[in-house]
């Protein structure tokens, strides 16, 4: 076997340049600003249900230790909305039973940049704030914006969750949260329209740039990458000529592994020059599987993400077109040897499956992560599902449901390692036979 | 109801998805068993040519998702 180690160090650069890119990915996930700007009045909402009117949560002696607010109405327990709620962004790293805030970078068209921890806005229960800061507020773990003028811009205490129903524009009811501050209730933004949903985007009244969990997670994992080759390369150069040991033994074979049956074959004479891009790719992405599979700690789940897979998918695309030679753009445009009007047919299709391939590719990884995630979440659902809805979890169906969801859930943890390790190499193979078709040199005849 | 719609559709793209992959894996077997020498190959074919069948049925469930 041709062992070509010394591309080990290559692999830095790329993963700087990919970290680049990562880093800079939220601003892809906020566009646009809203015009709605409510100047009105604001205890009129035209939403029927709103802040929680239950009998027993008018009480103040219920109120206990949740301070002045009243018990936020939980309703019916949705399984759906909490798995999806699980595997979503957010503005605090938990570890456990601990939550550490993270840096906020955001920007409104009215109030310019703000920059602050989001633990100036006091993570309390369920990562929910109770204070406000330049018209932000964190609830359940995001940063949302009061789109209304006149509320204070300085730090403020203390101010209450709540929701209200509102149609969206297809008629659907949509629970809003709001803001409940001096007995006025406020209007609340998400950093995107989709907030609790898989995919980032919307038109909103605020850009967030934060470090959110999933982006500190890249960072960890980026850093961690850096350490685990620099320390590879290291012990290469000071045992060269003797046998491997220790973490080179851990990452030769896998590199071995990737070069000979992804890169060689796929790439051909050029291998050498795109094996840096590929083991980045494929270490990078490995690393953050396995490490949004880690449970209890951070709680990211960075492949997962539709931005992070769609700039993954971007840097790829770039790579094939500006390596694609004058053969395979003449394929894709004008494809020689073919009838005239065959043409008129095949250059469309050719030129959707130039934006297909990335599209595919970043589909592929999110929703395969996706899923797993969902399903391990769901498996825990079932707990509280056969514990009445979560009012109570000491019986005897929430007990025998625990012990199948525990049974379940591990068995589907097994699956995802194997997943984690697969869409790594199917992310990394495809890279590497589109790049392949890129630079193929015509065949003489 | 459209939404109805789409889940059956994202249904049938798996299904047809199913038949494929289980097509590849099927063919690549009989391949192993006549030669085994070329497993290596087979299997990252297998690897590759099932993970395009799979992108077409993502379009698909991603679609279903978006239509509500």
């Amino acid at each position: 076997m041709n062992i070509n180690l010394k591309y080990i160090p290559n692999v830095i650069l790329p993963l700087l340049f990919a970290a680049f890119c990562l880093v800079s990915l939220p601003a892809f996930s906020q566009t646009g600003h809203n015009h709605d700007h409510s100047g009105h009045n604001h205890n009129h909402d035209k939403g029927h249900q709103q802040q929680p009117a239950r009998d027993k949560d008018t009480h103040p002696a219920d109120h206990g230790d949740h301070g002045p607010c009243p018990h936020e109405e939980v309703g019916q327990f949705d399984a759906g909305a909490t798995a999806f709620h699980h595997i979503a962004d957010a503005n605090v790293y938990s570890i456990g039973p601990l939550s550490i805030p993270l840096p906020c970078i955001l920007y409104s068209k009215d109030d310019g940049v703000a920059m602050f921890s989001s633990g100036k806005l006091g993570i309390g229960h369920h990562q929910t704030g109770h204070k406000a800061y330049k018209g932000y507020v964190l609830y359940h773990g995001n940063i949302m914006r009061v789109n209304d003028n006149s509320f204070p811009k300085d730090l403020v205490e203390p101010v209450c969750f709540g929701y209200k129903m509102k149609k969206d524009a297809k008629g659907h009811d949509k629970k809003v949260p709001t803001a409940i501050y001096h007995g006025k209730t406020y209007d609340l933004d998400a950093n995107s329209t989709f907030l609790g949903s898989l995919v980032g985007g919307g038109i909103t009244s605020f850009h967030d740039f934060s470090i959110t969990k999933n982006v500190m997670s890249m960072i960890l994992m980026l850093l961690f990458c850096l350490w685990l080759f620099t320390a590879v390369a290291r012990s290469y150069k000071r045992r060269e000529g003797q046998a491997p040991s220790g973490l080179q033994s851990l990452i030769e074979p896998v590199f071995v592994f990737i070069q000979d049956e992804v890169a060689k074959p796929f790439l051909g004479p050029k291998w050498e020059k795109y094996l840096p891009f590929l083991m980045s790719l494929f270490f990078f992405i490995l690393a953050l599987n396995l490490f949004g599979q880690i449970p209890f700690f951070g709680g990211s789940n960075p492949t997962g993400n539709i931005s992070v897979t769609f700039v993954l998918a971007i840097i790829t695309f770039l790579v094939v077109s500006f390596s694609g030679n004058a053969h395979y753009w003449e394929h894709v445009f004008w494809m020689p040897g073919v009838p005239a009007w065959v043409k008129t047919i095949l250059t469309p299709v050719e030129v959707m499956g130039l934006f297909i391939k990335p599209l595919t590719l970043m589909l592929r990884l999110f929703a395969n992560i996706t899923a797993g995630h969902i399903v391990i979440s769901i498996f825990v659902s079932l707990i509280f599902i056969f514990g009445n809805d979560g009012a109570t979890v000491y019986t005897g169906k929430a007990l025998g449901a625990s012990v199948a969801s525990i049974l379940l859930g591990l068995f589907m943890m097994a699956i995802e390692l194997l997943v984690a390790f697969l869409q790594a190499f199917v992310f990394t193979i495809l890279t590497a036979s589109y790049i392949g078709a890129a630079v193929e040199e015509p065949h003489h005849h | 109801m459209t939404g109805t719609l789409a889940a059956l559709g994202a249904g049938l793209a798996v299904i047809g998805a199913g038949i494929g992959i289980g097509n590849i894996g099927s063919k690549a077997m009989e391949a192993i068993a006549r030669q085994p020498e070329a497993v290596g190959d087979i299997r990252a074919n297998m690897i590759l040519m099932a993970a395009l069948i799979e992108g077409a049925a993502l379009i698909a469930i991603i679609l279903a998702f978006f239509v509500k």
